[in-house]
């Protein structure tokens, strides 16, 4: 692929990326939402937080196949603990990211 | 006119909140932007072609898909239809994000826009609702995970094979965050009756559905049953 087809390529794809992120920016900060999508829109950060983890802890990717022994599962228990004890963000992070660490040392 | 407050201004201390509140995505991007540059590097992509695709589309999964389909010479209309696809679920985060940027110019909006992904979107949206969350402390969190994302590509291209895969648990970093964020926003019943639902039901679309799908299945799904039910209950209370 030359450079123009390439850059032409990216072009398109940085387009097809940023759209998505732009348009309900632009276009909803502008208006009362009705009630029903306000409501429903609360329970979308939860949703999709949730939706983006289930996979990493409870399946395998390649193929993806469901599994409940993966060391991401056992180290998110304890990340999951101290998420809900300490509420910092900080020491989530370190906390898990240690026990991944140690797990995927034993395992 | 409105008067300014502690939410509108921009100063020293808003970009350092920003910069602090990114640390974790930083983390989390350095070891996956390293990877992908590793395997550009072996597609023949060069260093240039790298930051182009990083500055031009900053976003993880996208760009490990054009990078796959690249090297296994998929025409160009399906490498852009797949990120289409996989690019959706931002449709979601951007609706949910706008409620935080009542009459912010249009200006400010398109350049914010750029900044969001998975991540930025959670912690930003985290501290909105906690409250006081400078919208520019918002803008640098996006641009300072950006700038991560772009180096550590580029950086992978270069020098990603002499990395060791899996140092200090990194990897696990960004799961870490996500399952604190998550946390963040049981703020109720409904909440966790709605990631219950988003989890199982993300769980099945990943086995069974191809592709990324299973994000934006899921979190519609999720958030539809998780409404309905909250709009039952209510119906419910005020009969009684």
């Amino acid at each position: 692929m030359n450079t123009r087809d390439f850059l032409l390529l990216m072009l398109a794809l940085g387009a097809v990326t940023y759209l998505p992120r732009m348009l309900p920016l632009v276009v909803l900060s502008r208006r009362a939402l009705p009630g029903w999508f306000a409501e429903w829109l609360e329970l979308i950060p939860a949703a999709i937080l949730s939706a983006l983890i289930a996979p990493t802890l409870f399946a395998y990717s390649d193929p993806r196949m469901f599994s409940l022994g993966k060391v991401e599962l056992l180290a998110a228990l304890p990340t999951l603990f101290i998420a809900f004890k300490t509420r910092s963000l900080a020491g989530t992070v370190i906390v898990g990211m240690l026990c991944y660490w140690g797990l995927c040392r034993v395992m | 006119m409105m008067k300014s407050d502690a939410t509108e201004t921009i100063g020293n201390d808003v970009i350092k909140a920003g910069l602090a509140a990114a640390w974790p995505i930083c983390l989390g991007y350095f070891p996956i932007g390293l990877s992908l540059g590793v395997l550009a590097q072996k597609g023949g992509l060069a260093p240039w072609q790298m930051a182009a695709m990083s500055i031009l589309i900053f976003a993880g999964g996208s760009q490990f898909i054009t990078v796959a389909m690249l090297g296994a010479a998929a025409s160009p209309l399906a490498i852009i239809s797949t990120v289409f696809m996989v690019n959706l679920r931002h449709l979601l985060m951007s609706s949910a994000l706008a409620v935080h940027f009542p009459n912010v110019s249009r200006r400010f909006l398109t350049l914010f826009a750029y900044g969001i992904t998975d991540e930025s979107f959670a912690v930003n949206l985290t501290r909105f609702n906690q409250g006081g969350w400078n919208r520019y402390s918002a803008l640098t969190l996006n641009h300072a995970a950006n700038a991560t994302w772009v180096t550590s590509t580029v950086l992978g291209v270069y020098i990603g094979q002499l990395v060791p895969p899996g140092a200090a648990g990194v990897d696990y970093a960004l799961t870490g965050m996500f399952i604190c964020l998550l946390v963040f926003q049981l703020r109720g019943h409904i909440f966790i009756i709605t990631a219950l639902i988003a989890a199982t039901c993300s769980l099945l679309a990943y086995l069974w559905l191809p592709g990324n799908a299973y994000v934006i299945v899921a979190s519609c799904s999720a958030a539809t049953a998780g409404l309905i039910l909250k709009r039952t209950l209510r119906k419910r209370e005020s009969t009684r």
